[in-house]
């Protein structure tokens, strides 16, 4: 893998040095990376066919139980189950695609325990992206359909005054919705530079985020929601934007424009876990030979 | 016997090792026990009674399902990857000779992690949980070791349903697929997204009377003291009847597996 991505890079350098830019070549090696296991995925189908299938309908279930829990309420924390599919639906868009995308850097602990890191600080290529990379789930976009059905039934039933703003806010919401869970998972990656066997605690705001966000803030404890808005701005993924398409004030009485914020807040986040990051990758001892 | 509780210990002390993990899982367990929590208080506010169980008899099942969570491995993990792996590698050719029987040797391994995740990942979830909400622990000491014994065979429910899952590698070499399956049917069934009871007609019908409910269900009820007397030597037998019977299954795809098994890599 490691030739591979010399070879392209010289290749690269000869015809078009004007071109070269570290993102490039970042994006470069990420794209080889995960072509590289996709054909691998490709090699057992039966098992990718279930695997997506399955990632799929883990969510499904997700959704199945709020369906039930909706077979014996009309509603939930005084949202309707449209206002409700609505939150799922975003917020299971958002965290598939960034699950996709950076969903791996969750198994750097491991590298770190095994040491198997150390092969990768050795390529020529960024150690963030080889780890974001590293055995790419293409299952994952059974987590992303299921949103995104979700997302579309809401959108068929649910009561909204549509104006060419809210519209607008749509992709808005579920691409800096992505932007700010691959921003967790970044910062998730950095603390395991630190607490290597402590990988599990970046489920509780991967998993656990995209949980609470299934869900109105008007169920949680004001605390709670004060802690997702302020100290990990998980609420700026849909909670705030959706509020404002939905036209529901937001429990801690935050204005309105905060809806307009999550393109911002998602590039100071991943900023601040860009430079975790860094300083972890700095600050990493191998486990020696 | 003195055999498989060596290996029992061995299986507990494995998992003792990484204690950072365990703080991390308790953490995580901890979280998703509020988020479930809350939720079940804003279902419960508009339906008291809902299901059978009252407000505080709902947020002890949240904190339940999550101290169990690890303990009857729903969402499966332990021993079936590693066998899987092994089954694949050709490894599982070195467990065949070896002169232990290959299904009790697992399954006392199994039984050990179980041990140490109700301790390690049971208990704090489970304080914690009970100094932030009201409750309903029991009382008696006997609803206590009911409950023990409950979980006790939803562990081997729960390891011979995976212990099947481990042995489809024999067939597909690449197992993630029925694990995965798996994984969904555990979550699903033991009544970890929302208590069985709330299923509506059939479906909570067929989902009370498949294993998966020992794993979770059928121990809270145990906790809440909704199976007493007769009723809960009931649930005991339900249990057991589907480890038996899962057990023996399990039993049954080893040898048919053992006999056309080609190990891998000459």
């Amino acid at each position: 893998m490691a030739d591979d991505v010399r070879t392209a890079g010289d290749a690269a350098s000869v015809e078009e040095e004007r071109w070269r830019s570290p993102l490039w070549e970042g994006l470069r090696a990420y794209g080889l990376i995960v072509a590289m296991w996709m054909r691998s995925t490709m090699t057992y189908r039966a098992s990718f066919a279930m695997t997506a299938f399955g990632n799929f309908a883990v969510t499904a279930f997700d959704f199945i139980a709020i369906l039930m829990m909706f077979s014996h309420v009309d509603r939930l924390g005084g949202y309707s189950l449209p206002e409700v599919a609505f939150l799922y639906g975003a917020a299971g868009a958002s965290f598939g695609l960034a699950d996709l995308a950076m969903g791996s850097t969750d198994r750097l602990g491991r590298r770190i325990r095994d040491g198997t890191l150390d092969t990768l600080l050795v390529r020529p290529a960024p150690v963030l992206v080889q780890v974001a990379a590293d055995r790419f789930a293409l299952r994952r976009l059974g987590r992303i359909t299921q949103g995104l059905l979700v997302l579309g039934y809401a959108l068929a039933t649910v009561d909204i005054a549509w104006t060419p703003v809210k519209v607008a806010m749509i992709p808005m919401m579920i691409l800096s919705g992505a932007v700010i869970f691959s921003a967790v998972f970044v910062a998730g990656a950095a603390f395991q530079f630190w607490a290597q066997d402590a990988a599990e605690v970046q489920n509780s705001f991967t998993y656990g985020g995209t949980t609470l966000l299934q869900y109105p803030p008007t169920v949680f404890a004001k605390d709670l929601v004060r802690g997702v808005t302020f100290v990990v701005p998980l609420a700026f993924v849909n909670w705030l934007p959706a509020l404002y398409v939905m036209d529901r004030d937001d429990p801690l009485g935050l204005p309105d424009w905060v809806a307009f914020l999550p393109p911002l807040v998602a590039a100071g986040f991943c900023a601040v876990a860009g430079l975790a990051w860094r300083a972890g990758l700095r600050g990493y001892r191998s486990t020696g030979s | 016997m003195r055999l498989y509780a060596a290996v029992a210990a061995g299986g507990f002390r494995r998992y003792a090792t990484y204690r950072t993990a365990t703080a991390a899982g308790v953490f995580t367990n901890t979280v998703f026990g509020f988020i479930g929590a809350y939720t079940y208080i804003a279902l419960w506010e508009q339906r008291p009674d809902l299901g059978g169980y009252d407000l505080s008899q709902a947020l002890t099942y949240v904190w339940l399902g999550q101290a169990l969570l690890m303990t009857c491995a729903m969402m499966g993990g332990g021993f079936e990857d590693e066998l899987m792996e092994r089954i694949r590698t050709g490894d599982v050719a070195i467990d065949l000779y070896r002169p232990v029987d290959l299904q009790l040797w697992w399954m006392a391994s199994d039984l050990g992690r179980a041990g140490f995740h109700l301790l390690g990942r049971g208990i704090v979830p489970m304080a914690l949980g009970a100094l932030a909400f009201d409750l309903a622990l029991p009382t008696r000491p006997t609803v206590w070791l009911a409950f023990l014994f409950s979980v006790f065979l939803g562990v081997v429910v729960s390891f011979a349903v995976r212990y099947l899952v481990a042995l489809s590698a024999f067939w597909l070499l690449d197992g993630a697929g029925v694990g995965q399956i798996a994984f969904l049917a555990g979550l699903f069934f033991s009544g970890m997204l929302l208590p069985l009871t709330l299923f509506p007609g059939a479906l909570g019908e067929i989902a009370r009377a498949l294993p998966w409910s020992s794993l979770l269900q059928v121990p809270a009820d145990v906790f809440l003291e909704r199976h007493t007397g007769w009723g809960l030597l009931g649930a005991f037998a339900f249990q057991a009847g589907w480890a038996a019977a899962l057990l023996a299954l399990g039993r049954l795809l080893q040898t048919v597996a053992t006999r056309r098994v080609v190990v891998q890599g000459g």
